[in-house]
């Protein structure tokens, strides 16, 4: 059952990435999207798709937290001891980026709005890179458990963890533009569905050299999880590849239709992959999965969370986006 | 903690610690009964506005969804905040006790995915949906907002009252009963009690700006459906509160002795003990100032035995497992906060019903909308001095007899720096929140109550779409920026 527990834990954590990510990558969007001009019509765009689901996304996080700190209460309080800054400073960015995306939309001077977009976007950024430098931290066995906190520094500033901070920034971009392409369509504006094409590509590209060169700071600080990834995880690597790649020449081929599942599928196997790489792992090369397990009467709460959100979450949010997809959630009432 | 930084800033943890999860908390409570409540409050004027074609009730209905997209979101962001501060100040009580008091949240989780999803289904779905299809999503959001508090609640009784585990030798929980954990014996009176809260200040708070606006002359049909709405939905509330309240005082009585007599500032076990309106309790054990009612604290206690009931004292029990004596004055004197205005607001409530009985209508004196302007602030006060009392009165505890404030807390002497930080954040947050709902309401008064204000108008010709929104695949590009750019 620990086992179980811990796949829901890394298939939240790659929801949360896939639709939490995007909400982030948009963010990183905005923050590049120039002047209060030009970046007009891309953060409207930017705007328009992520006003209505970024709240409900936003939870996974949630989801994941309550999952880490019920199943493996151990592993939740080693690495909130050891990742104190970097955890303090995503909290704190997560404050200030949902109120300020909150507030720019009820505000119209070019001013209040150019201030809280601002705070929007920064932290768009900043708070990826925190959490892909957790999950860095993670991978590259600098968590110990027992109680005692790693070093407060050297926990997250390191090759792997700059990897990973990095890695999240540019996956959160890469997946949000490929979304943005399909949502520009949607609202029939062609010219900004090109302009997120074009950033797909780009962004695309650059977490391709990102994850060669990731593959030699593994080699040298991370063993055990690069290990892992070339043996066991190794069909999810190739699957991660291929539908990057696939999903490229898609999007250069102007196909941005399949674009999108490819992307999500690349992202997806490479979550996965960091899982099965660092097992029987929780804390490699500390806390195993099973030794870090909550009594089996949580872990079957857990079980039966994980159906009810099977049963009534995801319908849930299958509606959210069937009806945001068709345009029926334009905007928040009469405003 | 390790080099320059940590040793020149090192300071000692558990006050900051306590400070910042108090602060935090204290800030999140005014935003969480806004979600729980106020969508009620919505839906109601949402059904009037459709069942009885009342456009004032449609408009309110519509421009409660907007205010509170802003304050679910500030919410949302706030409430994630305390997730990671489990972690980030109380490490050694989430690793030690995480496997059993993090079982309710397992359910809030789910109750917050729903509430976030349908929220914004309806929030957004106003103009598309069709309007009794827009109706019915905002009703999960009402449930979800319900049983979503009562789980949160769970995990704050369970450490009042820490059930359905089983340790071993070492003091390791090594099986856990989900079920009694999550419904330990303080969870129902405790989540009713918080639940109901959510109905008091929501109703009371938005009643109270309508009040402010009546008072400003603002006495137009929409003013009035707005306040009485809400009003009403905050005077029901209040009888019920003061009902479950008053049982929960009796299990505390019964359950949380030493909570109970620092409640009612008892040094030592006695009968005929007087309640002691405000006063202050000294470290000889006197009583101080205030006004004594003879033998009310034990007749309240336990009417049944009347003031012979006895009251344990704080004296039964050693000084390091009972509060301070300054927190008990601070516990005595929110205790005494919350009964008093809960008992204004009880007598607004009576004012307002006394008035519907004989004349068929509200209140029309000036005085009344004064007072009533008040009655969000009010309502607010008296929930967080009766969670101070929930709180404080449990002290040294974290987790009741079982595990002190002080052993959950992290051992991280640069927790401070976060502190001041989020103390700075938050107070920026509270600013702008307030400021953004008052400058929503002024745009919503500039643009009056006209014609366009129609929702559910799917043939709404696009170039009266406001700024941000191209609903429509042929809507207008960039320039629609109020501002000069």
């Amino acid at each position: 059952m620990a086992t179980a527990v811990a796949l829901v834990l890394f298939l939240a954590i790659t929801a949360y990435a896939v639709f939490g990510g995007a909400d982030f990558g948009a963010g990183f969007w905005d923050l590049v999207a120039g002047g209060a001009r030009r970046g007009d019509r891309p953060r409207e765009i930017i705007d328009q798709s992520i006003a209505p689901v970024w709240e409900a996304n936003h939870v996974w996080l949630i989801f994941i937290f309550v999952v880490l700190w019920s199943g493996f209460s151990e592993a939740y309080a080693s690495i909130t001891l050891t990742l104190f800054v970097p955890l303090a400073i995503a909290a704190l960015g997560i404050v200030l980026r949902g109120s300020s995306f909150a507030f720019r939309k009820t505000v119209f001077t070019t001013r209040d709005r150019r201030n809280f977009g601002a705070a929007f976007a920064i932290s768009s950024v900043i708070v990826p890179y925190c959490m892909g430098a957790c999950a860095g931290a993670v991978a590259s066995g600098r968590v110990p458990t027992g109680g005692v906190a790693g070093d407060p520094v050297h926990s997250w500033i390191n090759p792997t963890s700059i990897l990973g901070g990095v890695l999240a920034v540019l996956v959160c971009a890469y997946v949000a533009a490929v979304y943005l392409v399909w949502d520009s369509r949607r609202l029939g504006d062609t010219v900004m569905a090109d302009y997120f094409r074009r950033r797909a590509v780009v962004a695309a590209v650059v977490t391709g050299i990102v994850l060669v060169v990731g593959i030699f700071v593994l080699h040298a600080d991370a063993p055990y999880v690069f290990d892992g990834l070339a043996s066991r995880a190794l069909p999810l690597v190739i699957l991660s590849g291929i539908c990057g790649a696939a999903s490229l020449i898609l999007l250069v081929r102007n196909a941005a239709h399949y674009a999108r599942a490819l992307a999500v599928g690349a992202v997806a196997s490479v979550i996965i992959g960091w899982g099965v790489a660092q097992w029987p792992y929780m804390l490699p090369t500390s806390l195993k999965v099973a030794d870090a397990a909550a009594p089996s009467g949580t872990l079957s709460t857990l079980v039966v969370a994980t159906v009810m959100l099977v049963l009534i979450v995801v319908p849930g949010f299958a509606l959210l986006y069937h009806l945001d997809q068709r345009s029926l959630l334009p905007e928040e009432g009469i405003d | 903690m390790n080099g320059f930084v940590g040793t020149i800033l090192a300071v000692n943890p558990v006050p900051w610690a306590r400070g910042q999860m108090a602060f935090t908390l204290a800030v999140h409570i005014i935003l969480v009964p806004l979600g729980v409540s106020w969508a009620a409050l919505a839906l109601i004027a949402n059904y009037r506005g459709i069942r009885r074609n009342d456009k004032d009730a449609m408009l309110l209905a519509e421009r409660w969804s907007n205010y509170m997209a802003v304050t679910f979101a500030v919410g949302a962001v706030t409430g994630t905040v305390l997730t990671f501060e489990f972690g980030l100040l109380w490490p050694r009580f989430m690793g030690q006790w995480g496997e059993a008091f993090g079982v309710p949240f397992a359910f809030e989780g789910i109750f917050f995915f729903t509430e976030a999803i349908f929220l914004s289904i309806y929030i957004f779905g106003w103009r598309r949906l069709k309007p009794w299809a827009h109706f019915w999503t905002g009703v999960p959001v009402v449930f979800t907002g319900i049983l979503g508090s009562a789980s949160v609640v769970a995990a704050n009784a369970w450490m009042n009252d820490p059930s359905g585990f089983t340790l071993n030798s070492a003091g390791e929980v090594v099986a856990v009963d989900p079920w009694k954990v999550i419904f330990n014996d303080a969870m129902p009176l405790m989540s009713l009690h918080m639940i109901i809260a959510a109905y008091v200040v929501g109703g009371f708070l938005v009643a109270s700006v309508y009040a402010f606006a009546m008072l400003r002359g603002r006495r137009d049909r929409y003013h009035r459906v707005g306040f009485l709405i809400a009003f009403t939905v905050g005077a029901i509330a209040i009888p019920i509160q003061m009902g479950v309240g008053d049982s929960l005082a009796r299990w505390v009585y019964n359950n949380q002795p030493t909570k109970f007599a620092a409640i009612e500032m008892v040094a030592n076990t006695e009968s005929d003990v007087p309640e002691v309106l405000f006063g202050h309790l000294n470290s000889d054990g006197t009583v101080t100032g205030g006004i004594p009612i003879p033998g009310l604290a034990s007749w309240l206690s336990d009417p049944a035995t009347g003031k012979g009931t006895v009251i344990q004292g704080l004296n039964a029990v050693p000084a390091n497992t009972r509060p301070t004596i300054a927190q008990v004055n601070v516990v005595h004197l929110s205790w005494d906060i919350m009964i008093g205005l809960g008992t204004l607001l009880m007598l607004l409530a009576i004012w307002y019903a006394a008035c519907w009985i004989f004349r068929r209508d509200m209140p029309r004196s000036k005085l009344f909308l004064r007072i009533a302007s008040c009655a969000g602030v009010a309502a607010i006060v008296a929930m967080e001095a009766g969670w101070v009392v929930s709180e404080v009165g449990r002290q040294p505890w974290m987790v009741y007899n079982l595990m002190t404030v002080e052993e959950s807390a992290t051992a991280n002497t640069g927790i401070w720096v976060m502190s001041v930080l989020v103390g700075v954040l938050y107070i920026g947050l509270a600013i702008t929140t307030v400021l953004i709902l008052r400058k929503m309401s002024r745009r919503f008064r500039e643009r009056g109550n006209g014609a366009h204000d129609v929702p559910y108008g799917p043939s709404e010709p696009p170039d009266t779409e406001p700024c941000a929104a191209a609903p429509t695949d042929d809507a207008e590009p960039a320039e629609d920026v109020e501002a000069p750019v």
